[in-house]
């Protein structure tokens, strides 16, 4: 089915060739307005960004006017140092780093193995080992079951492995990858063991090697999913030091919007300043992403694809 | 007797070692594939290890919704209780008005954040240049990919009183609204911002199904006389029912279970009135009033109440459309 996807022609240029003479006016009409409508889309979604970028670089005081919307007014880079020189923030980027690393050798690890063993048509007992991943993805612990076995059974309060471990196993990710590896035929299997290869040898060996695209997804979706996770060590940890840096964020916002602008008036200036270092903060932790983004954009749409087309 | 039989044999099969073992008609018992594929369920031991300890023990671990939990005792509780929590929250007040707000709020994301990818596929697919397109699709999809914390944060900048937003309602002349302080606000902030963030990426499986359409329908179609709208109204939506329908059922799944971390960083007090919803409340009460039993109770209340959503969906489209998950 991969190779189906790859090899479509594409279909809408076809379609369209055929079409470009006989338009109607109406469809001509369409046409324009289709293109613009989407080009406003595009602006609108990426508005938040810019403007963003344009607070963080204005003074508070043209902030607090009310004036800042695309282009940065009374131009600084004061709050990109305060905030760069905070080493709390430091502690944290580097804490995010460090789970998001941790978290993905784990996932991928159950992931992969878990995925080539449930992908093999001779193993028995194969629909239970998936009946058994695919239940949890319609009914589950809840919030609470979950806190005291985290927090009270296994004792992770305080723990990086409250943050890496709990979310190792996505079953979209594990079909994805089980729906790759089907692809792989068992003839392959026999002929490697008459080799000498066992199966150890035959995953490390021959399998992997063969599945650098879909392992190069699967780590982006978890990778991506780490970097961005607060709610996990927003809950079970209290250390400072050991936050990630979205909670670093959080308590920011939270400290500036959430009291702040309930208590209003008196303050002002702080809402402000919270105003400038939160846009900064924001900004260098998703810069990561943005960065990357482009280049990566399309394993995650194959990798979603993949998923749907046998799911 | 035959099982012993056959055990008997596979005994004898093993030991003898060079002789090629026959086809295997005899029937393939757990012994036997054991011995044969041990490393291939030496794979599986971690993964299981993980689902029996963080997917089914929490799941067992449900049961303190009927028993009396004490922090530091048991974690499956320690005497029972009946339905007794699940009566303290019916009949409390503040259940219900969360209750409803999750209603609310999960049925305006569903009529809003449903439609709209399909239609922004059927936009993109009328595109005739693929460079315009794939601008479009890479732009779309950006704010999927950012921290629910900083969605919430973006939120936050563009509803402030000198945020975007009312900017344009003191240029058009009216005064600056503090939104996030407003409960009648909290609904539309909301669903905004799932749109922004989710449309773009939902296009995904639509775009998808709609390269898997047969070209020569739409010849047909143009022959019969068929124009631009009569093709995508009798071709381009049935082409895409079956995705359609797959992700509206998970989508009713989700119903009861609406945005939890985004609802839980954009609430505040002066706006729980229309802003809090189940899992929140139930993330205040059950973890920072510690109230385990009471939480779980309605915890479990509303993954039942989610079960039985995709369940009767599934039935009842299967029935309807003959199209469903499983």
């Amino acid at each position: 089915m991969v190779t189906d996807l790859a090899k479509t022609p594409d279909i809408v240029a076809v379609r369209t060739a055929g079409g470009t003479v006989k338009d109607s006016t109406g469809y001509r009409v369409f046409r324009v307005v289709n293109a613009t409508v989407l080009t406003v889309i595009c602006l609108v979604t990426l508005y938040p960004f810019v403007n963003l970028v344009a607070k963080s670089f204005s003074s508070e005081g043209q902030i607090a006017a009310g004036n800042v919307n695309l282009i940065p007014r009374g131009f600084n880079t004061t709050t990109f140092q305060a905030v760069m020189s905070d080493p709390m923030f430091w502690t944290n980027y580097k804490n995010t780093v460090v789970y998001t690393v941790v978290g993905t050798v784990i996932a991928m690890a159950i992931t992969s193995t878990y995925a080539y063993a449930i992908s093999r048509p001779y193993l028995k007992g194969r629909m239970f080992f998936i009946g058994i991943a695919v239940f949890t993805m319609f009914f589950g612990g809840g919030l609470i079951p979950n806190y005291i076995l985290v927090a009270n059974f296994l004792g992770w309060r305080n723990s990086m492995w409250a943050v890496v471990v709990p979310g190792a196993l996505s079953i979209f990710n594990l079909l994805v990858m089980k729906s790759f590896f089907e692809n792989f035929p068992t003839e392959l299997e026999e002929a490697a063991t008459i080799d000498g290869l066992t199966t150890y040898g035959v995953f490390a060996r021959i399998v992997l090697p063969l599945s650098k695209a879909v392992i190069a997804t699967m780590t982006l979706f978890y990778a991506v999913g780490l970097w961005n996770s607060w709610f996990s060590a927003f809950l079970y940890l209290d250390d400072k030091d050991l936050f990630p840096v979205t909670v670093y964020l959080r308590n920011l916002i939270a400290a500036a919007t959430g009291s702040q602008e309930v208590t209003g008036g008196a303050g002002a200036d702080a809402v402000q300043i919270g105003a400038n270092i939160q846009a900064v903060t924001m900004l260098l932790t998703v810069l990561p992403i943005i960065c990357l983004y482009p280049f990566l954009q399309r394993y995650f749409v194959s990798g979603v694809m993949l998923g749907s087309v046998k799911g | 007797m035959s099982m012993t039989k056959a055990r008997v044999a596979e005994v004898a099969v093993g030991g003898v070692e060079p002789t090629p073992a026959p086809p295997p008609v005899r029937a393939n018992t757990w012994r036997r594939a054991l011995r044969r594929d041990w490393r291939l369920y030496s794979f599986l031991v971690a993964p299981v290890l993980f689902l029996l300890v963080f997917r089914y023990l929490p799941m067992a671990g449900n049961i303190i919704a009927f028993r009396r939990f004490r922090p530091g005792s048991s974690i499956f509780g320690d005497e029972w209780v009946g339905f007794y929590y699940f009566e303290a929250f019916i009949n409390n007040q503040a259940f219900w008005s969360v209750f409803w707000n999750t209603v609310i709020l999960g049925a305006l994301t569903l009529l809003i954040c449903f439609p709209l990818p399909i239609v922004l596929a059927l936009m993109l697919n009328e595109l005739r240049s693929r460079r315009f397109k794939r601008v479009v699709q890479t732009i779309s999809y950006l704010p999927h990919f950012l921290s629910i914390v900083i969605v919430a944060g973006i939120v936050f900048q563009l509803t402030s009183l000198d945020g975007t937003i009312n900017q344009i309602v003191r240029a058009a002349g009216g005064d600056a609204i503090p939104f996030m302080q407003l409960p009648e606000w909290f609904r539309t902030v909301y669903v905004s911002s799932e749109v922004w963030q989710t449309v773009g990426w939902g296009t995904i499986l639509y775009l998808a199904a709609l390269t898997t359409i047969d070209e020569q329908l739409y010849e047909a179609a143009r022959i019969d006389g068929a124009n631009r709208w009569q093709q995508t109204w009798h071709i381009t939506l049935p082409g895409i029912r079956p995705t359609m329908v797959v992700l509206l059922i998970l989508n009713i799944g989700s119903f009861m279970a609406v945005g939890f971390e985004k609802v839980l960083l954009l609430q505040n007090p002066l706006i729980y009135s229309t802003g809090d919803v189940i899992s929140t409340y139930l993330y205040r009460v059950g973890i920072q009033s510690a109230q385990f039993s009471y939480g779980t109770a309605i915890g479990l209340f509303e993954a039942v109440i989610g079960l039985v959503l995709v369940l009767s969906a599934n039935v009842v489209s299967r029935r309807l459309v003959g199209a469903s998950l499983w």
